[in-house]
């Protein structure tokens, strides 16, 4: 901080501080500067569609026709059902890590889980479409359909492609499942052991102290990992572009292509010829990058709720 | 914060009220313990009598902790640990296959050097024992939650605040909170390991105070490396040292002629 330095020590102080200084400051400067562009990028489409730009369900390149709520849905949906898939899955394995797993099974087990997160997208995406895309076609989505009797709900119903809304979700899943469980491993093992102490001297079981007193201290670090996870999932690209079917259209059953707008800037930058499109691919890009600035900002807050709490 | 619903499958495991009388006497049979291959604690053989004050004194590492928390189990938490001999809670060994921890737990209730209340109000950390051991009704919980806070002299502090969190209050209210939350459940002996090393001396006197009050309803068993304490609030002193028992008598008697050359060195502030 702003102490008086020795004399003599000034002036090599002085250009420290303004070195690190100027480094401290690019990188606020950096994110500024790249929402700056993309915005600039993107005002012809907001200046010429306004509003429709975000409720239009028309992307029609030929026809210079963009409305991204097909894929302001399709983001939003298939993350959102990422989260439900990989969010009990993921406490499962903190809890079971933090409070159940012997000593010499935690490290590797956090390992494996951790290493989920070192995979490449591109793998995630060929593993998804040689894989999992089969399975969910012969298996899941006729057992989901017909075992269970769901094909007439609209969440369910049409045709079984393979490549669907349901078949990114689940390779999201996949992919943020490491980082919420991260998360809430961490914030789990950073309880005190007063509090647990505190519900077991009182007579609780071992479930009714995890229940009662480790998890409650946790759970806005276990919520911000979770909109952590969510903050992934909302930019994930190639994995998604690869399995989601890239359909720009609204529809309400999760066997049905999507599209998300990642996977729209990412199949179309590279045709992209007219001013519109671009803009409109800018576009894309302004809103998903306020949309996951703004998710990223809430889950760090929450997280370092806990921390503070915890000292 | 989340309430934890009240489950009256379980309303087997509340002592009630006519089993408090008097029982809680405590009964160590050669009882030694190890952290790993380091022997905490060499064949204590030691004599609690219900209702009555005992302190335990002695230098840090001595075991009167270890000791302590071995009376109502809470050392079977640390990993890799052992014990020989017996601990006998009204003649029942509390280690014994038909003993059952949880029930243990509701029957000796234990205060801590740091008070840790739970990150809920006032009437939710007190209300926990009885929740999780299966007392339903409202009216019940209400009742308890106000004869505890009056058992642990709170209740006028707190009693227009029960909805407010309990981390508002000052230290001192805080572990009397401790206090009434482990009274909640109505226990036979209450263990307190040395409740007042973190609070100033009013805050410290005014839980003297109370343990004096209760010694009338349950043991007390308090650890503390306060001789001071020690000499005003029990009536028996047990001094340990290097994980043995060294001696144990009324306080009185120890404090003014003790047997061992030990318990005279330390009580006088020669060492420890």
């Amino acid at each position: 901080m702003g102490s008086t330095s020795i004399e003599g020590a000034s002036s090599a102080d002085r250009w420290y501080r303004i070195i690190t200084t100027a480094c401290a400051l690019s990188i606020p400067l950096l994110l500024g500067f790249i929402a700056l562009q993309v915005f600039v990028g993107a005002w012809p489409a907001f200046e010429k569609f306004g509003l429709s730009f975000l409720t239009g369900s028309t992307w029609d390149v030929g026809a210079g026709e963009f409305g991204a709520a097909p894929m302001i849905y399709g983001t939003v949906v298939s993350s959102v059902l990422a989260l439900v898939l990989a969010t009990p899955l993921a406490l499962g394995v903190a809890i079971f890590l933090s409070e159940f797993a012997p000593p010499w099974l935690r490290q590797p087990v956090a390992f494996l889980v951790d290493l989920l997160a070192a995979i490449p997208s591109v793998v995630y995406g060929l593993w998804g479409i040689f894989v999992l895309l089969p399975v969910l076609r012969e298996d899941v989505m006729p057992f989901l359909a017909t075992t269970l009797g769901l094909g007439n709900t609209p969440l369910f119903s049409g045709p079984a492609y393979g490549n669907s809304m349901l078949a990114a979700s689940v390779i999201l899943a996949i992919m943020i499942l490491p980082y919420i469980s991260a998360v809430a491993r961490e914030v789990l093992m950073a309880v005190p052991r007063a509090q647990r102490e505190a519900a077991l001297a009182l007579g609780a079981t071992r479930w009714e102290m995890i229940r009662d007193a480790v998890v409650p201290y946790a759970r806005s670090g276990i919520i911000g990992g979770i909109i952590l996870g969510l903050g992934r999932a909302l930019g994930e690209t190639m994995a998604v572009t690869m399995l989601i079917g890239n359909r720009a259209e609204l529809s309400a059953s999760l066997f049905a292509p999507g599209y998300t707008l990642a996977s729209v800037i990412a199949n179309e930058f590279a045709e992209a010829s007219t001013e519109f499109h671009t803009a409109a691919l800018m576009a894309c890009g302004a809103v998903l990058l306020v949309v996951t600035l703004m998710v990223n900002m809430i889950a760090r807050w929450l997280v370092g709720r806990v921390a503070r709490e915890g000292r | 914060m989340t309430v934890p619903a009240p489950r009256l499958s379980t309303a087997d495991r509340t002592p009630s009220q006519d089993t408090v009388g008097a029982l809680g006497s405590i009964e160590a049979a050669d009882y030694s313990f190890w952290y790993g291959a380091k022997q905490a604690l060499h064949q204590v053989s030691l004599q609690i009598p219900a209702r009555s004050v005992t302190a335990f004194i002695g230098p840090s590492g001595c075991g009167k902790s270890t000791f302590l928390r071995s009376i109502n189990r809470m050392n079977a938490l640390i990993p890799d640990t052992r014990h020989e001999g017996a601990i006998r809670l009204d003649g029942e060994d509390v280690n014994g296959t038909s003993m059952d921890v949880v029930q243990l737990r509701q029957r000796i209730g234990m205060v801590f050097q740091r008070w840790n209340p739970f990150p809920r109000s006032v009437y939710d950390n007190v209300a926990y024992g009885p929740r999780i051991n299966g007392t339903g009704s409202r009216q019940e919980l209400d009742a308890a939650v106000e004869s505890s806070l009056r058992r642990a002299a709170l209740w006028d502090e707190v009693k227009d605040r029960l909805r407010d969190s309990a981390l508002g209050l000052s230290g001192g209210q805080q572990q009397r909170l401790c206090i009434a939350r482990a009274l909640a459940n109505q226990p036979e002996v209450l263990l307190l390991d040395e409740p007042c090393s973190a609070l100033d001396p009013i805050a410290t006197q005014k839980i003297e105070e109370l343990l004096y009050e209760l010694k009338s309803e349950i043991t007390i068993v308090i650890v503390t490396h306060n001789l001071q304490q020690a000499a005003r609030v029990s009536d028996r002193t047990a001094f340990f040292y290097m994980g043995r028992l060294i001696e144990v008598d009324a306080t009185q008697s120890m404090f003014t002629s003790p047997r061992e050359e030990r318990t005279e060195a330390y009580i006088t502030g020669r060492f420890g």
